[in-house]
């Protein structure tokens, strides 16, 4: 099976990522996608900059691939996280885990994505339509969860 | 000795710089280099502790840095 991580600063095509990772033994194919939302924390939003500690984020992408298809020998995945200037409803990542069946290849899914957001040094500055823009901090969000 | 300390983002904004070069003494840890960093214009930005890098790999504050190490500091990562 194959395990890929990588950054891109082109938009992502999901449908070349689909080919790319196609099994013919493999009945499920799950593709997720993270695209860039007009709404955050009640304030419009015209797009996002997302940047990166490039060597280290690309070599924990493929470390995360590698660690999903440990847990999962039998399934594929592709990781894709792209950099730059976002608009919005363009995808930021893209998730693809491929397996025989699609228990498998759901929870892999979730799993990949819970732990590139948890590890891999990638930031994004939300740009709002009001012409302001910030570091988006999610600990800032946890922390706010939990105290109100 | 001499290392490198990469700043990024949130970070790179409150020092206003993409890096910076530390002197520091032989047997100096990540602790060192925070201390550092954080007594800099703007370094007041930095969580008491923040996660840092060393060669790529996210490190302990006890962690020793070696002349030529790659040291980065990381703010809380956003990516997905």
């Amino acid at each position: 099976m194959s395990a890929t991580g990588r950054l891109t600063h082109a938009p992502i095509d999901s449908a070349a990522l689909l080919g790319e990772i196609g099994n013919p033994g493999h009945g499920a194919v799950v593709l997720f996608l993270g695209v860039v939302r007009d709404l955050n924390d009640g304030r419009a939003v015209s797009g996002i900059e997302y940047s990166a500690y490039e060597a280290m984020a690309a070599s924990e992408l493929q470390t995360i691939a590698d660690e999903a298809a440990e847990r999962c020998p039998t399934a594929s995945v592709l990781i894709v996280h792209r950099l730059g200037a976002l608009a919005l409803q363009e995808a930021s990542v893209a998730i693809v885990v491929t397996h025989a069946h699609r228990d498998e290849a759901y929870q892999l899914s979730r799993w990949t994505i819970e732990e590139l957001k948890r590890r891999v040094p990638i930031w994004k500055r939300e740009h709002y339509a009001d012409g302001t823009r910030e570091w988006v901090d999610p600990s800032d969000r946890a922390r706010e969860a939990v105290t109100s | 000795m001499s290392i490198t300390v990469l700043l990024f983002a949130s970070y790179a904004d409150a020092l206003g710089v993409p890096s910076v070069s530390l002197e520091l003494a032989a047997g100096a840890t990540v602790s060192d280099v925070l201390a550092q960093i954080a007594a800099r214009p703007g370094g007041s930005v930095l969580p008491a502790r923040p996660l840092v890098a060393v060669n790529q790999r996210y490190a302990a504050p006890s962690t020793p840095v070696s002349s030529g190490d790659e040291v980065a500091l990381i703010p809380p990562v956003a990516g997905g």
